[in-house]
């Protein structure tokens, strides 16, 4: 075992991997530790992601491929539904992926790139040196490893250690987080749309997902607005909805996961220490998603690690670069996400009824959110007034 | 912590304001730092976590 490296990425996610190729791939020595034995399970995700978003980083590959989507279909409430995001050309707009294939495939290319990868391996702490982040304490198979390095990247998730240790405060509030269950349901069909149930009837400030996920199955999850949860939980509401709504289904996995909602975090790089994906809270507020964010955020850690070793220096000074650059493309979006979502927890049922009923009129089926967004606040001014400021 | 009920998610260690918590693998570890504040109870998807007050 080394015990020194240029960068040490923890957590093996998208987010980590990304960076560990890019830094890799940029002629540093890279070390990525995971503190599971195995990469990529088990897994906390819903496994939706959009092609455009995902096809900038990785060639698409039949192994992580669970299922092809053509769009989205939002049901409100009283049943009405919207049809969104789905392509004129009826091209794949979506995949569900098999993570576990996914984050390893992934791993595997940082490997592949140049960097080491360590499993069953914890981290339990930061080196400093002049009170700088200097490496890791390591915990590999029960025995302690310091490990040194110029940088470490926190890409650990949303149980994210790594900014605590650095002095950022990452804990999220309960209205910071949806807290989620899934089944992976057989003996379902559910079509080639993801599927979106929206209102308190199905969840308090969080919705129900059907994503297909290939061969009569799918992944058929909730959230539900940590702030809301409590006598009320996910699981309950999962069991809920899946005994009325799809009675026949089998239930062939479960999944539970946390999500954070909480938008940007003041902070995401200290010396010589960056967050990327869940752990810099990266994930989008409204739809939930974080894969690709944190994949695009790995890649400009990574970039600018390069630059920071070619300039020797690791200091916020080099590494602000990386916190500019994500705030004015995920930063912007993720900000705009959680406005939205903070109104639209704020609309009981009735309201959101109104809103799908007022796009009535309106062949929504190939907007993406944002313009959808827009259509709907030139129809409903007076409900959705709080937005003004977006459009 | 109910060890039979827990689905390992991480979802309280994210939420302790104390950085209390810690998963490793399917074993949720509490440390002295907790104050019994609740809120990883609030939170848990399934239930599995319960304070008792010291």
């Amino acid at each position: 075992m080394k015990d020194r490296y240029d960068v040490i990425v923890v957590g093996a996610g998208p987010g980590g991997s990304i960076t560990a190729k890019t830094c890799a791939e940029g002629g540093l020595d890279v070390l990525m530790i995971e503190k599971r034995q195995e990469i990529g399970d088990p897994v906390r995700c819903a496994e939706g992601v959009g092609t455009d978003a995902l096809l900038k980083h990785i060639a698409p590959d039949k192994r992580w491929i669970a299922a092809e989507v053509k769009g989205s279909r939002i049901i409100a409430p009283d049943g009405t539904e919207i049809l969104m995001s789905s392509d004129a050309a009826m091209k794949d707009v979506g995949y569900t992926l098999e993570r576990k294939v996914f984050d390893r495939v992934l791993a595997q290319k940082a490997a592949m790139a140049g960097a080491d990868v360590m499993v069953k391996t914890r981290a339990t702490g930061l080196l400093r040196n002049n009170g700088k982040v200097a490496g890791i304490k390591a915990m590999y198979m029960g025995e302690m490893n310091d490990i040194k390095a110029d940088i470490v990247i926190g890409a650990d998730g949303v149980e994210s250690k790594v900014g605590r240790w650095g002095g950022i405060d990452t804990s999220l509030k309960p209205h910071d987080i949806e807290t989620c269950a899934q089944f992976l349901i057989s003996n379902f069909d559910p079509g080639e749309y993801s599927e979106f149930y929206i209102g308190e009837k199905y969840s308090a400030g969080g919705y129900v997902w059907i994503f297909p996920k290939g061969g009569h199955t799918a992944n058929v999850g909730v959230g539900i607005l940590g702030s809301k949860s409590g006598k009320i939980r996910a699981i309950t509401l999962l069991q809920k909805f899946v005994e009325t709504t799809i009675p026949d289904g089998k239930i062939i996995e479960m999944v539970l996961g946390g999500v954070p909602v909480s938008g940007p975090i003041e902070r995401t790089v200290t010396d010589g220490l960056i967050l990327v994906g869940d752990a810099a809270r990266q994930s989008d507020p409204l739809t939930g998603g974080g894969i690709t964010n944190a994949m695009d955020a790995g890649k400009i850690a990574g970039e600018v690690c390069i630059k920071a070793k070619e300039k020797g220096d690791y200091s916020v000074k080099t590494l602000k670069e990386y916190e500019d650059r994500w705030r004015v493309t995920i930063g912007n979006e993720i900000s705009r996400s959680l406005q939205v979502k903070n109104l639209l927890i704020k609309l009981n049922d009735e309201q959101l009824n109104q809103l799908a009923h007022s796009l009535d009129d309106v062949d929504a089926s190939t907007m993406e959110l944002p313009k959808l967004l827009a259509v709907l606040f030139k129809k409903n001014p007076k409900l959705l007034w709080e937005l003004r400021s977006l459009f | 912590v109910n060890r039979f009920k827990c689905g390992y998610c991480g979802a309280c260690v994210g939420v302790c304001p104390k950085g209390a918590l810690e998963l490793i693998e399917t074993w949720i570890e509490v440390d002295d730092s907790c104050t019994s504040c609740g809120i990883c109870a609030k939170i848990c998807p399934v239930g599995a976590l319960e304070v008792k007050v010291k």
